[in-house]
């Protein structure tokens, strides 16, 4: 517990530099912004909930269309993003915990490797939503997954003899296709070709129905945590370039500690989103 | 936290509270890739209606981890948490009241339309 001299002065007549005038003591403003903090972060999840409700919903009434459909996510960048997002997390925890040490480089080191993870976070999202816009996976009147099959095909060189008649009636409410097991694991899709069941008389199975609304949810639901991800990347290089200026220290860390809290708010949508969109079964 | 010798305010009023050792940081974060191993090989298995309710709650604990290390719910004042589960309480609410409601609908009025639901 070392403390300047300056900051051991008690308010009065002296104030700390990093004190508003309505606080008496620092405490009582830490306290009172991570109060608000949290009140910010209770309309956040109740935002994100509305989300999840028309997905609960959703995957309620249609639990075939969210089989099918999640097979075109990939999982291993899903995957990869939860590992780059929990070592984002702890490495803002870190941060936290040098701003409480005073430890200015390690702040500083530790603020940097977030901002990193975070971007490393948002170029995976763009390879995956790249992905999707190639083949056509997009929401609404936009999902056309017939052009991206013939596209892909036309690309690899393939024949494709059922992409036509397959892919034309992809948005017609489909029978049953209890032969479709998914694509082999193991082994990379090659275009929408592999994702391509065929039942038992080798004839392809459509897509199901409604099955433009769940890339409608995972465009939304993933778009919103996007943007939070953005949001957060910005406070905390804000935060990184106070921190540069030595503005923190262990007796003032506030806004260090709140972006945290943000931060990892962000992190627990995405641990909820992972399983939800690419591990359905 | 012993009171230091200047009394009110406290300087380093920041932290009145304890403060988590970086070992423990380490190991919530070891833990948290465990249980993102655990929910991907989870979803290997088939278990029917069953896999959904063990992803979330996977998740659940994963957020909990978060929730108390990483955001130090554990050391927070008791309003806050109050704030939070308020929060969670209207989520249980309105996705709970929502799916009661769809699932008193007669969905087999439209053909087609929710052909494989879970009746």
């Amino acid at each position: 517990m070392q403390a300047t001299s300056e900051t051991d002065r008690p308010s009065g007549e002296h104030r700390l530099p990093f004190l508003a005038h309505q606080f008496d003591t620092p405490r009582q403003q830490f306290q009172t912004g991570k109060l608000g903090m949290w009140l910010f972060l209770a309309t956040e999840i109740l935002m994100f909930s509305g989300l999840f409700c028309v997905y609960a919903v959703y995957r309620h009434n249609h639990p075939e269309v969210f089989v099918r459909a999640a097979q075109f996510l990939n999982w291993k960048l899903g995957a990869l993003n939860t590992l780059v997002l929990i070592c984002s997390s702890l490495t803002m925890a870190w941060a936290v915990h040098c701003a409480h040490c005073n430890q200015q480089r390690g702040l500083q080191a530790m603020l940097g490797l977030t901002v990193f993870l975070g971007l490393c976070f948002m170029g995976v999202k763009g390879i995956e939503y790249h992905d999707k816009w190639k083949h056509h996976l997009l929401p609404g009147v936009n999902f056309k997954p017939e052009l991206g099959h013939a596209g892909a095909d036309a690309q690899a060189g393939t024949p494709a003899p059922q992409a036509k008649q397959a892919g034309t009636p992809a948005l017609q409410p489909e029978k049953k296709s209890d032969a479709w097991t998914g694509p082999e694991p193991g082994k990379p899709p090659a275009g929408l070709a592999a994702f391509q069941p065929q039942d038992s008389a080798g004839e392809p199975a459509k897509l199901p129905g409604y099955t433009h609304i769940f890339f409608g949810i995972y465009f939304v639901m993933t778009g919103l945590h996007g943007l939070h991800v953005l949001a957060g990347l910005g406070v905390i290089i804000w935060i990184l370039r106070r921190a540069r200026r030595g503005e923190f220290s262990s007796a003032y860390y506030a806004p260090v500690d709140l972006v945290g809290l943000y931060w990892h708010f962000v992190d627990i949508i995405w641990i909820y989103l992972f399983p939800l969109l690419y591990l359905v079964r | 936290m012993s009171t230091p010798a200047v009394p009110i305010p406290e300087p380093h009023a920041q932290d009145g509270e304890r403060h988590l050792p970086l070992v423990w940081l380490l190991a919530v974060w070891a833990a948290l890739l465990g249980l993102t191993a655990a929910t991907v090989v989870a979803s290997r298995i088939d278990l029917g209606a069953m896999n959904v309710w063990i992803a979330l709650g996977i998740a659940t604990v994963k957020a909990v981890l978060v929730l108390l290390f990483f955001m130090h719910m554990l050391y927070e004042r008791p309003i806050n948490f109050v704030v939070l589960c308020t929060a969670l309480l209207f989520v249980f609410l309105f996705i709970g009241f929502v799916l009661m409601d769809t699932g008193a609908y007669n969905h087999e009025l439209i053909p087609d339309y929710a052909p494989e639901m879970r009746r």
